[in-house]
């Protein structure tokens, strides 16, 4: 572990590696994450799905249902009392399906029951008579684009096409290199599955849900118009979060449950299996992407061409930011003059997809960064010369017309990983785990190659296409204690330790006490798109710089002193006028005092019809080089170590930035090499952890990382967020060390055993 | 007014860190998952795969590290069952537990109950692990969070902590 940053900050405060304030809980088993609730007279719910994933719902018969004991409530589409759809961007997805209209994934909701236990419940579920007449599934996206695929949904089945046409389209290089990749569809996956707890009040004209989520204000919204409910009759309560990684940003079982519990005026708590997990949540989206490059003799990029498709299945989710996100990074953390990009994100009967971890840049980079080693072959450069021979700079316009104003370090990204020692050969007689495949000895060690690869991308930073991006938090001085509330989704990631930190620095306390995380204040926006350091941080940040200001105004009044000579230093209020000192925390028992803040990041654009403006709102960037050991003939690959230089801005806690990427690592691992949802004629075959393979102890590289540290200045912490690069270009990289070690094209992730040795 | 299904009718005994706890009107099929969190309000262990994938639910089982999902609680009558709750004293933190904190082991938290006795079952029975043994010993339990490279550094944390005399 190399880190950039010193650690001789204050125990606490930014820049140290302040502890979480959940961590005890966490460790001890006592925190409570949303599956943990519990409510007295309480019920279960559970969800009756579709088996098929296209087909008309012809009648649905409960009567058997009603006859198990202990069945308690029974709800279809038509106990929906407000709007019958929900979603993100388009409101397309129905709360349930409705008899008479059709199923467009298999896993769609048809119904839900509440009984006084789950296994009643599943009882209930089995005994429900649902005659469906089957269509005709629609799993090929090309077919939407060239319109022989009949609409599957009254808003048809575009969710958006959008070129990018930028600078001369006619220009040839001397260099040309091409190829069409696929990646497959990948689950986040978190542990802790969808659960919550709902609690009607006791008039039914209101309703608590305590949930795992990424945003409560934006499933406050939707849940409140599918109820018909004002808003402030919708309360949410973050209950613990065991992972998101973007699976969490789309309403799933929110309405369900609160439906019923409105419905039975007693407390219910919905809580999926892995399997239903599989169908509840978004996935991220399957893509087919063709590009060329063109390039000069010396291998400068001329000019990309690029058509990217995206299987955004049933409903549209993020589908079209997803889009966006992936055209707009086409072109890779690399000077580009001239652009043909063409994108589509549709709609099939294949499960939705929205975000993950990425969002749209994952599959982009796949792309880019495999054309970057065609690239590379082509010159004869090396994987390193040819991307520092390209590499963006601050100032650089993209592809999109905007200007790269972000710090944007991205030669030294690769510079610095290039200067991390590689390890050391595998030996002769490597312990059995070390070897591919891992024990049983399968492969043998004289077989083994080992190949080297690199990834290079860049990230962009917070919501894009001019959306009102904004955080709030309230901090305040009360009974002699600091407080700070917000509605940020803490879901692992550890924003409630950073506000904690954050109010800890300003401030000059070390007690800092969090608020229940809820609806009770302004919206946080999403925990996603590697915004909330910057988004939440701010806000935090500039409400406690609120109180501070007051605080000073009131001590300097009080006490008759100049207030432009009072600071905030350490845990003391320091007079530079006459040197003297009072530590904070003396006098902040004498004050009331309390501000609410909103922070914004600058406005952004949407993009016009040739795919130009400023879109984005700041970028990171980050250098992965993979090494792996490949077992040729039996297609078995350990990825030994994967080496990484990473622009985080400013680091604020060191070991938590450790832990993103080293975690994020992990998850681009598991797409290079074992992770994907396999789905044929719109059916998920591997619904369940014993099919759908996920990196476990021994499937980890060493990690060796370099945190580059040159502060954003338009963040206002000087950081970036450090959550979804990692998994970016560790994706390409691994894909590059496994063509490295065995010369084949392998265009598609996951690189399966028989991709590498049939 | 609750129905109450005719299925939940069975009572059992389970001894559980330590204490006989009643289970009543109980369905048979429940897993020994299922009674310690929703029957005995002990909810540490947690329920991620229900096929004994993960690890999330691991707990001692007669001193064998189990996954409670797989295990039918009424078959557990005769054995002795140690949860995460049991471990630490008096709320103070075991030597894992600090580790796992110190050395960035939790982020979202939820796999950790999991990891935690799983730990505290391989130093038990193997106080100086190597890497490769650590890693074998713990691949049944899934983190999606860290990537498992800071709970690598906790648990030879712990290793060295003993060895030099440190509190166990």
């Amino acid at each position: 572990m190399i880190l950039a940053t010193g650690l001789d900050t204050r125990y606490g405060a930014l820049g140290s590696n302040a502890s979480r304030p959940d961590g005890a809980a966490k460790v001890q088993g006592g925190f409570a994450f949303s599956s943990d609730m519990w409510a007295e007279n309480m019920l279960w719910g559970a969800t009756l799905r579709s088996p098929h994933p296209h087909a008309r719902l012809v009648d649905i018969d409960v009567s058997d249902a009603w006859k198990i004991t202990g069945v308690e409530c029974i709800v279809t589409a038509d106990d929906v009392p407000g709007e019958p759809n929900y979603g993100l961007i388009m409101q397309d997805q129905p709360v349930f399906a409705r008899v008479g209209d059709v199923v467009r994934y298999l896993g769609e909701p048809i119904l839900a029951v509440a009984a006084d236990h789950p296994e009643t419940c599943r009882r209930a579920l089995a005994a429900v008579k649902v005659t469906y007449e089957i269509l005709e599934p629609v799993t090929d996206a090309e077919r939407c684009i060239d319109g022989s695929a009949p609409p599957i949904h009254p808003l048809g089945n575009v969710f958006r096409h959008q070129r990018i046409l930028t600078g001369d389209q006619t220009i040839v290089g001397e260099i040309q290199v091409e190829g069409t990749y696929e990646i497959g569809m990948q689950d986040q996956a978190f542990l802790g599955l969808e659960a919550a707890l709902a609690v009607p009040d006791s008039g039914g004209d209101g309703v608590e849900l305590y949930i795992a989520t990424q945003w409560l204000h934006e499933d406050r919204k939707q849940i409140a118009a599918c109820l018909a409910m004002p808003e402030d009759k919708v309360r949410l309560v973050l209950g613990g979060v065991g992972g998101a990684f973007g699976a969490r940003e789309d309403i799933s079982l929110q309405v369900h449950t609160c439906l019923l519990a409105l419905r039975t005026g007693r407390p219910v708590r919905i809580a999926y299996s892995r399997e239903e997990s599989f169908y509840g949540h978004v996935h991220r989206h399957p893509a087919t992407i063709w590009m060329r490059h063109h390039a000069d003799a010396s291998g400068r990029i001329l000019r990309i061409e690029s058509r990217m498709v995206f299987d955004g299945g049933a409903y549209c989710s993020t589908s079209p930011a997803v889009l966006i996100n992936a055209i707009t990074h086409a072109q890779g953390p690399y000077k580009c003059d001239n652009a043909t990009v063409d994108g589509w994100a549709l709609r099939t009967n294949n499960p939705p997809c929205g975000a993950m971890r990425g969002f749209g840049v994952v599959q982009a980079c796949f792309a880019h960064e495999s054309q970057m080693d065609k690239l590379a072959a082509a010159t004869g450069l090396s994987p390193v010369e040819i991307r520092l021979r390209n590499a963006m700079e601050t100032g650089d316009r993209l592809i999109t017309g905007q200007i790269m104003d972000s710090v944007a370090p991205v030669a030294r990204c690769i510079t610095e990983t290039d200067r991390i020692p590689l390890p050391a050969p595998l030996p002769e007689n490597a312990h059995e785990l070390l070897i591919p495949g891992g024990t049983g000895l399968t492969a043998l060690p004289s077989n083994i190659r080992r190949g080297i690869g690199w990834g290079v991308s860049i990230k962009n930073l917070m919501y894009s296409e001019g959306f009102d991006d904004f955080s709030t938090a309230r901090c305040r001085i009360a009974d002699g204690a600091v407080h700070v509330k917000f509605a940020t989704a803490e879901v692992g990631q550890g924003f409630v330790m950073l506000a904690q930190q954050i109010a800890r620095t300003v401030l000059g306390v070390d007690d800092v006490f969090l608020d229940p995380i809820d609806t009770q204040v302004g919206s946080a926006g999403s925990t996603s798109a590697s915004r909330q350091t910057w988004m939440s941080g701010g806000a935090v940040d500039a409400a406690c710089r609120a109180v501070r200001d007051e605080l000073l105004d009131r001590v300097a009044a009080d006490r008759g002193l100049v207030r432009a000579e009072l600071r905030v230093e350490g845990t003391n209020i320091v007079d530079s006028l006459t040197g003297t000192t009072i530590a904070v925390g003396e006098v902040i028992g004498e004050y009331d005092i309390d501000h609410t803040v909103e922070y914004r990041h600058p406005a952004t654009e949407d993009l016009d019809e040739d795919g130009h403006g400023n879109c984005h709102v700041a970028f990171a960037f980050v250098a992965h080089r993979a090494v792996v050991d490949v077992d040729p003939d039996l297609g078995l690959v350990k990825v030994v170590q994967i080496a990484t230089a990473q622009d985080v801005g400013r680091v604020l806690n060191p070991l938590s930035v450790q832990g993103q990427v080293e975690g994020g690592i992990a998850q681009g691992l598991g797409l290079a090499v074992m992770e994907e949802i396999i789905v044929t004629d719109g059916k998920v075959r591997n619904p369940s952890f014993t099919d759908y393979l996920l990196p476990t102890f021994l499937d980890a590289p060493t990690v060796d990382m370099i945190l580059i540290e040159e502060h954003e200045p338009k963040s206002p912490l000087g950081a970036k967020g450090v959550g979804e690069p990692p998994c970016v270009s560790v994706t390409p990289a691994i894909a590059n060390a496994i063509r490295d070690a065995v010369g084949r094209e392998l265009p598609r992730v996951p690189i399966r055993p028989y991709d590498i040795c049939i | 007014m609750t129905r109450h299904s005719d299925s939940a009718n069975e009572s059992y005994r389970l001894n559980v860190n330590g204490s006989d706890r009643e289970v009543t009107d109980a369905w048979v099929g429940e897993s020994l998952l299922y009674v310690l969190r929703e029957r005995l309000g002990l909810p540490g262990a947690k329920g991620a795969c229900e096929q004994g994938e993960c690890g999330s639910c691991t707990v001692i089982m007669d001193d064998r590290a189990v996954c409670s999902c797989l295990v039918l609680a009424a078959s557990a009558t005769e054995s002795r069952i140690l949860t995460v709750e049991s471990l630490g004293d008096d709320g103070r933190l075991s030597d894992v537990q600090q580790a796992f904190l110190d050395a960035g082991g939790v982020q979202c938290g939820f796999c950790t109950p999991g990891f935690i006795v799983a730990v505290h079952h391989l130093l038990d029975r193997n106080p100086q692990p190597d890497d490769e043994e650590i890693k074998e010993a713990l691949s049944g339990n899934i983190c999606r969070c860290t990537g498992y490279g800071r709970i690598l550094e906790a648990v030879k944390v712990v290793a060295r902590g003993r060895t030099h005399g440190g509190a166990a």
